[in-house]
């Protein structure tokens, strides 16, 4: 077997063993949440016995380890359990498999993040390379002054100064972007542009810098010293000796930032009302709907994983050593 | 040659130039007016110590300066063209055109991400000197002229697929690709070891011979520029001491400066009577891992002798050490000393056992606490084996710095600001402070300069006659080995080949590979390349 496949398979056998610790994490911390679900529905003026039989119909009477097994021998199959509200002391059920509540959200969240990564990728390899390319001019600290001011600022502030600019004194962009499966594409781009550009202005400064510091860290090697005595002008110094060698790192910074799109953004989707995955699982917390903030942490945790599993593959196959061995 | 060069007009000319370079938040001159004259075809040693600026020196031949310098007055004359007073996106024109580079690592030289063939060939390529396929081929070609293995499909391997050699050499067939008018070459077989040496010197010889290139061959081991060079030019602080034709140079230098270098071999050790051995090493075997280092490994060292133990890199001569001192347990095997078994994993060791047998490293530099006095990392071993303190541990210091031939003052420096001599004889007195019976010296001068080494040496030598000391010495410098030892222990992947009284393994007949390691190490003598290889084929 040729060692790179045996090294990814190695990572996607351990990116799965850190997901089965995860799904133990999440399943004990919501165990160690206070409150009770049943009261919290049922309101104080229930008997003990009425909330121990709403308990025992939602299977919360049953030891921590059963619970556990079942919830994630559901997982697998793509069940993620019921929800919890819905339910009420009336004994109407008008309750939602967990899937069918995050799923649409869960599209949502994809989808602006990948607006949002198919303009901020590009966008701050550009500017990471051409900075450090143009190193120490004023294209340069331009650069690095703009990224760093917009990343200090909170999110909810830029997105409000958006609005602002572009939402109320000029307004090219809607401030809400409230979407929902039936919008078209060109409308569902056109609300989501400003959480779009929000996120943009608060990812780019990280990779951007990553990739300045990943290439400028190698422009002191000796074979890029080799290159410039070949006659390699600087552009090609960068692009054909440089960056093929940066990779790994910079694909690391991305996946962490691509990572922070679908699990961090709730505080961007409450600024512009956008329905995403995050202001469920907020919702659900404030409920104590335990499956449904389960689900959630656990997509968040198949998200982290897989995306750093993706970058540790691009960190390997960049390798020559590892892709062509003696 | 010579007759051919000697013909030619000027390729380059290099008038009173002046480089400086930026350290500790000021500029400092490196070279400090020198001029050059190289004709086509004519090969330049430049020669020096660390410091001379022979290398800031020979790139500026190319109009190249090393990031933090700077060129401060003269020029660069090449074909007339004042390269000093081009900008960088002129300078390109000439880089791997007219001229190249051959540095002195090769394995960090290459890009990892690129096959060696597209290396090769990339300057010819972007010159429009010849196109792609035949930009290859001709790669190929230089392979073969290399003596490289398998030239058709070495190219299609990346850097960390060959060995250092034979990168050498393929750094010489990029250097060559273009047919350029001048290649500098930057110390390029430093790395590698004599039996590689040779081929790597034979080939680039050859090579330069067959194209008629004109070189700047930087380096500081005189036979190497021996065989290399037409002229040479000698380098001190900057400044030219002398510059005159290898033979003339070599027969009759005219500076005493160029003299002292010359003398340096001639170091010798008078034979000490045999005694009792003092560490006896017997059917050692050690491993890293499942890596398996040392073969049955047999020494004897005698009491107040240096013993030298010999061999390239991966010899196992480094493991020795470490299976010595107790830092890599043996796999089987036992270590005496003195007669009575030595524990073979350090931490079972009594601070007795530690305190007799000390060790010496190759880099001074790193061994060295950066953040430590002398006073402290001489104290150190004083007050952990001997108990020593206060004024006692102070006065002692002295003595040990006494002893390594530096004054009192020294006491209060940081290793910062010592030189790499004075680095070195601290961590002698270091090793000398647990007044141990055995020192193990680790590959000790070869960091060093000539004329340090010596001086090193000496040293050395002069302790264990006063302190009776006993040294197992580990080099891969065959001329050391002469200078300084009684007895040699030749090692050759992880085995000994051979062992014995200087004189015995000196003189012939010799097994082998001790034949092939002897006869490459260089001699001064300007034929002794070509009558090796003569003797060779």
């Amino acid at each position: 077997m040729h060692p790179v496949l045996k090294t990814v398979l190695g990572r996607l056998g351990l990116g799965l063993a850190t997901l089965f610790i995860v799904s133990i994490i999440i399943f004990s911390a919501i165990e160690m949440l206070p409150g009770d679900f049943g009261q919290a529905i049922l309101g104080q003026a229930a008997t003990e016995e009425t909330v121990a039989a709403f308990r025992r119909e939602l299977g919360l009477d049953e030891p921590p380890y059963i619970r556990y097994l079942q919830w994630v021998g559901g997982a697998i199959q793509g069940d993620l359990g019921t929800s919890f509200s819905g339910r009420n002391a009336s004994g109407t059920d008008r309750s939602r498999e967990v899937i069918d509540l995050i799923a649409p959200r869960l599209w949502n969240t994809l989808f602006l993040a990948s607006v949002t990564a198919i303009i901020a990728v590009p966008v701050s390899l550009f500017l990471g390379i051409t900075s450090a390319l143009y190193r120490n001019t004023v294209y340069d600290r331009t650069i690095n002054t703009t990224t760093l001011t917009t990343i200090s600022f909170p999110e909810f502030f830029v997105a409000y100064i958006l609005i602002l600019l572009l939402a109320s004194l000029y307004p090219v962009f809607p401030s809400l972007a409230n979407v929902d499966a039936s919008t078209p594409l060109n409308e569902r781009l056109y609300r989501s542009a400003l959480p779009a550009f929000t996120l943009t202005l608060v990812i780019v400064a990280h990779m951007m810098r990553m990739t300045r510091a990943a290439i400028i860290n190698l422009l002191a090697s000796p074979y890029i010293q080799m290159a410039r005595l070949s006659g390699a002008s600087q552009t090609e110094v960068i692009l054909k000796h440089a960056l093929p060698n940066a990779w790994a790192p910079i694909a690391t910074v991305i996946a962490f930032n691509l990572a922070y799109l679908v699990v961090g953004v709730v505080v961007v989707e409450v600024v512009f009302v956008y329905p995403g995955v995050g202001q469920l699982m907020v919702d659900a917390v404030t409920s104590r709907d335990i499956p449904v903030v389960q689900g959630c942490a656990l997509i968040f945790a198949v998200t982290y994983i897989l995306l750093n599993l993706i970058a540790d593959i691009i960190g390997i196959i960049t390798n020559p050593r590892l892709l062509h061995p003696k | 040659m010579n007759s051919k060069a000697q013909k030619a007009s000027p390729l380059i000319q290099i008038n009173n130039l002046k480089i400086e370079g930026f350290s500790d938040e000021q500029w400092h001159p490196i070279i400090k007016g020198v001029n050059l004259t190289l004709k086509r075809g004519q090969v330049m040693g430049l020669i020096g110590e660390s410091g001379a600026g022979k290398s800031t020196l020979g790139l500026a031949a190319m109009g190249y300066t090393q990031p933090g310098c700077r060129i401060t007055g003269g020029e660069i004359l090449f074909e007339g063209v004042d390269l000093a007073s081009l900008r960088d996106s002129e300078k390109q024109n000439f880089w791997g055109n007219r001229m190249t580079y051959v540095a002195q690592s090769a394995a960090a030289s290459f890009n990892p991400a690129h096959r060696l063939i597209d290396q090769t060939t990339a300057s010819a390529i972007r010159f429009k000197i010849k196109n792609e396929n035949d930009a290859k081929k001709d790669a190929k070609r230089l392979y073969e002229a290399l003596n490289l293995p398998n030239p058709e499909s070495i190219g299609d391997r990346y850097p960390h697929q060959v060995s250092g050699g034979q990168l050498q050499r393929v750094m010489t067939a990029m250097a060559m690709s273009p047919r350029p008018d001048l290649i500098v070459f930057d110390e390029p077989t430093t790395a590698l070891d004599v039996t590689t040496q040779v081929e790597v010197l034979t080939a680039m010889k050859n090579i330069v011979e067959e194209f008629n290139t004109a070189a700047i061959y930087i380096t500081h081991d005189l036979a190497v520029v021996a065989q290399m060079a037409d002229v040479i030019k000698v380098l001190r602080y900057g400044n030219e001491i002398e510059e005159a034709e290898t033979r003339k140079m070599l027969t009759a230098p005219k500076e005493e400066y160029t003299k002292s270098l010359w003398s340096v071999r001639s170091l010798e050790k008078k034979p000490v009577k045999v005694q009792k051995p003092i560490l006896e090493i017997k059917n050692i075997d050690a491993a890293y891992g499942k890596f398996k280092v040392l073969h049955d490994v047999n020494i004897s060292v005698p009491r107040g002798s240096t013993v030298a133990v010999v061999g390239e890199s991966g010899s196992g001569k480094s493991t020795t050490a470490r299976v010595i001192t107790g830092l890599l347990p043996q796999l089987s095997g036992s270590i005496e000393f003195d007669g009575e078994v030595l524990p073979k994993r350090l931490e079972d060791r009594t601070k007795e056992q530690k305190r007799i047998i000390q060790m010496i490293y190759q880099m001074a530099d790193t061994a060295m606490n950066p953040r430590q006095t002398v006073r402290e990392i001489i104290g150190r071993p004083l007050e952990f084996y001997l108990d020593l303190k206060g004024k006692e541990k102070e006065k002692r210091i002295l003595e040990l710095l006494e002893m390594i031939e530096l004054d009192g003052q020294f006491i209060d420096r940081l290793p910062s600001e010592l030189s790499g001599g004075q680095k070195q004889r601290i961590c002698i007195a270091r090793a000398l402070a647990a007044n141990p019976e055995f020192i193990i010296c680790d590959e000790v001068t070869s960091a060093l300069d000539q004329i340090v080494q010596e001086g090193i040496l000496k040293l050395l030598m002069r302790l264990q006659k006063e302190l009776n000391l006993t040294y197992l010495f580990i080099t891969h410098d065959i001329s050391t080995v002469r200078a300084i030892s009684d007895q040699v222990v030749v090692m050759n992947l992880g085995e000994v080949v051979e062992q014995g009284l200087k004189s015995d393994v000196f003189s012939p007949p010799h097994p082998d590979y001790t034949e092939l390691l002897l006869s490459s190490v260089p001699e001064m003598d300007p034929n002794w390349l070509n009558n090796l290889n003569k003797k060779r084929d």
